[in-house]
């Protein structure tokens, strides 16, 4: 019974400090659990871009920010890797003001390995006010809606983006999204509308949110979180930030699940007795 | 007058913006491309006035020393800090590469969001793991039928969406699918069916001049 008294005031700096250390050593020492079985759902992602004739051109949205840069950037650094390996002319834009520093992170670390050109072979036209607006706004015309990069260069003096008008000329759009505006905005303003495929990524707490839309086939492929980036960093070959984190997720969702009936058994005799916390 | 112009332009626009969407007409075409342009436009000064309102309201706090005040004031402070960074840097020089526009990798603004904006945000968010470990022990409590399966199911998903569930058996990922897939999936897309039917609802009372809320009235 002290047991279980012990238990039920047990400090919580005790469960942080737990939470801390199964994070941190499988992170820092690789502990190699288990291997990552890749799912459907990673396997569509894959899929979709492999089956594009080389030389398509894709529109890749990094709709995050750092707050979630955990779950989206190894997604988002393996989808780029992904495309440039396939020799693909990426179009890269953001509709979170803080995403753009990201995407121009992960097409420079993807343009070095594969001897890619910034303006020749992608494009970051940056961050644009408006949502919704943005990407309707697109689906009339590209350069009108982003008339510079990033870097403030004119799109007709940006080879990448001769040619491209609308998302007619488009062949993929690959969305890495934390929230709104992100994932379900693009499909229901551009894949209902403009029937432009479209794969995603997204955090694994929206998720759920996306099934209905993959299960529809509006969604051709889906990363849920990081368990999703990690299958796609084992199907591209390219095992990375995400395969690393594993362990540690998975440790972490032990001990979750520890503390669940740990819990429940600690606070058992204040139920019998019919009070208990609420 | 005050109210009856804003609702009638609103009305104006939403019918127009609702029915060119059906419209192919080059002429409908034009004056629907310029009109979501003027949207981005009042959108993007939506943002000055979310500055203006954040300024108002914290040093109106700090002047009155209210609870927190010297929070506001390191939040005033970077709010401004930042600001100045970036106007200072201003954007790319096309013609001279070597003077750093605030985006460009290496300016000082990009300085700012790598040392202090990325990390800071990123540990709130990261705070959530060790705040839902500790309220998984306190708060979790399996009282009825209908909460043990709602343990059931987290257990099955937390371990099937990780290599540890197909390591302890194979059963455990296809089982987190089958929750994924059939019982979830039917919910969310009720869900999302009723919420859309909320949405038509509501843009058609907003375009009727039923919804009076956002205009500061009162509603219907």
């Amino acid at each position: 019974m002290s047991l279980l008294t012990s238990l039920r005031n047990l400090d919580r700096r005790w469960i942080f400090l737990a939470v801390g250390l199964l994070v941190i050593l499988p992170l820092v020492f690789g502990l190699h659990i288990a291997p990552v079985q890749p799912s459907f759902r990673a396997r569509g992602f894959y899929d979709a871009i492999e089956r594009l004739p080389e030389g398509s051109t894709v529109l890749l949205a990094g709709d995050y920010d750092p707050g979630t840069a955990a779950e989206n950037y190894p997604m988002h650094l393996a989808a780029a890797r992904h495309l440039m390996r396939r020799n693909m002319k990426i179009i890269a834009l953001a509709l979170y003001p803080a995403g753009p520093p990201l995407t121009d992170q992960v097409l420079a670390i993807a343009g070095q390995e594969f001897g890619k050109q910034p303006g020749v072979d992608y494009v970051n036209l940056g961050y644009k006010v408006g949502n919704e607006l943005v990407m309707s706004s697109m689906g009339q015309s590209i350069p009108r809606t982003f008339p510079m990069d990033k870097a403030g260069t004119p799109v007709e003096q940006i080879p990448v983006m001769r040619g491209i008008q609308n998302f007619g000329q488009i062949k993929l759009l690959v969305s890495i999204s934390a929230g709104y505006p992100g994932t379900k905005e693009w499909v229901q303003q551009v894949v209902s509308r403009f029937h432009l495929p479209m794969v995603a990524g997204v955090t694994a707490v929206s998720a759920p949110e996306y099934y209905p839309y993959l299960q529809a086939g509006q969604l051709q492929g889906l990363l849920g979180g990081m368990a999703g980036a990690a299958e796609y960093e084992v199907l591209v070959e390219k095992p990375g930030l995400a395969t690393r984190g594993m362990d540690a997720q998975s440790l972490a969702h032990l001990f979750i699940a520890f503390m669940i009936v740990l819990g429940n058994l600690a606070f058992l005799p204040e139920r019998k007795n019919g009070g208990g916390r609420p | 007058m005050k109210r009856t112009v804003p609702f009638l332009i609103t009305m104006a626009a939403g019918l127009f913006m609702l029915v060119a969407f059906f419209v192919p007409h080059p002429s409908v075409r034009v004056l629907y491309t310029e009109m979501q342009t003027w949207a981005i436009v009042v959108v993007g000064f939506t943002y000055v006035l979310g500055v203006a309102n954040l300024l108002r309201i914290n040093t109106r706090h700090v002047a009155r020393r209210e609870r927190d005040w010297p929070f506001k004031i390191v939040l005033i402070a970077g709010l401004l800090a930042t600001m100045a960074i970036g106007f200072s840097e201003g954007i790319s020089d096309i013609m001279d590469p070597s003077v750093l526009g605030y985006s460009e990798t290496g300016s000082r603004f990009q300085w700012v969001y790598i040392t202090f904006y990325s990390p800071m945000s990123a540990t709130m968010f990261a705070l959530l793991a060790f705040f839902i470990a500790s309220a998984a022990f306190r708060a979790f409590r399996i009282r009825s039928f209908e909460a043990m399966l709602l343990a059931i199911a987290a257990f099955i998903l937390m371990l099937g969406r990780v290599p540890l569930g197909n390591a302890i058996h194979p059963v455990i990922p296809g089982a987190a699918d089958w929750l994924m897939e059939i019982p979830q999936n039917a919910a969310k897309r009720g869900i999302l069916i009723g919420a859309a039917l909320g949405v038509i609802a509501t843009g058609m009372r907003v375009i009727l001049g039923m919804e009076k809320t956002y205009g500061g009235g009162e509603g219907s």
